[in-house]
């Protein structure tokens, strides 16, 4: 069992870092993105990283009060995304 | 070998593989140089990435807490707005003329975001350096 959760330590380290560096490196096309589409996207896949980090937070802390959360985040994000590319396109959110 | 043992194992390999696949998807957020094909990387991170890490975490609360099916809900919201953004995202690389617009469909004279209405047309051009 200890051996197992030696195992799971290790590989939550490894998902921290590598969903980290996503994050990092989705800020840089956010930064650098030549055009509109691409930042909206860099911010869409912000948004989805970030879920991905509650989500490890709440299994390296063994609580599930980070769901709601997450839930949320996800929400928020698919309705900011929406909101971006409209107001690109129509230039208004709401008409 | 119990089964807590091996759920804990199956936990680490999700673990790995939602990592994988996130940090995939930046690398070719990165890489890719044309705004269209950059579409494709991120869709990798939204439905496999997140789907294998909620799928740890159900399977770590299921043997060590009391039942986590309930993050299967973020799972199920994410692969339903994921086609919906990407969508939107499309619609608005055509509309800015960010990438080459598609060959005028038949029958129609133009395709819908591209199509200003009459009392919009002189808003229109913006050029797209300037954003």
């Amino acid at each position: 069992m200890s051996q197992a959760l030696d195992v799971m330590n290790i590989a939550l380290l490894i998902a921290f870092a590598a969903v980290a560096l996503a994050q990092v490196l989705s800020m840089v096309r956010l930064v650098l993105g030549p055009s509109v589409g691409d930042r909206i996207l860099a911010l869409d896949t912000m948004v989805i990283n970030a879920i991905g980090l509650i989500v490890l937070m709440g299994i390296s802390q063994g609580s599930t009060i980070y769901f709601e959360v997450s839930l949320i985040i996800a929400m928020l994000g698919f309705v900011s995304t929406v909101a971006f590319a409209r107001f690109v396109m129509r230039g208004d959110i709401i008409e | 070998m119990s089964w807590d043992i091996i759920a804990i194992y199956a936990t680490s390999a999700a673990l790995i593989i939602g990592a994988i696949f996130a940090m995939v998807g930046a690398i070719g957020l990165i890489k890719f140089n044309d705004t269209m094909v950059r579409m494709h990387a991120p869709t990798k991170v939204g439905t496999v990435g997140i789907g294998a890490l909620l799928l740890a975490s159900i399977i770590y609360n299921s043997v060590i807490g009391d039942g986590a099916i309930h993050s299967a809900l973020v799972m199920a919201f994410l692969f339903v707005t994921a086609p919906i953004s990407a969508n939107f995202i499309a619609k608005v690389n055509i509309h800015k003329r960010s990438c080459d617009v598609p060959p005028a469909p038949e029958g129609d004279d133009t395709w819908a975001t591209l199509n200003v209405p009459e009392a919009d047309r002189e808003i229109e051009p913006q050029k797209d350096g300037a954003a």
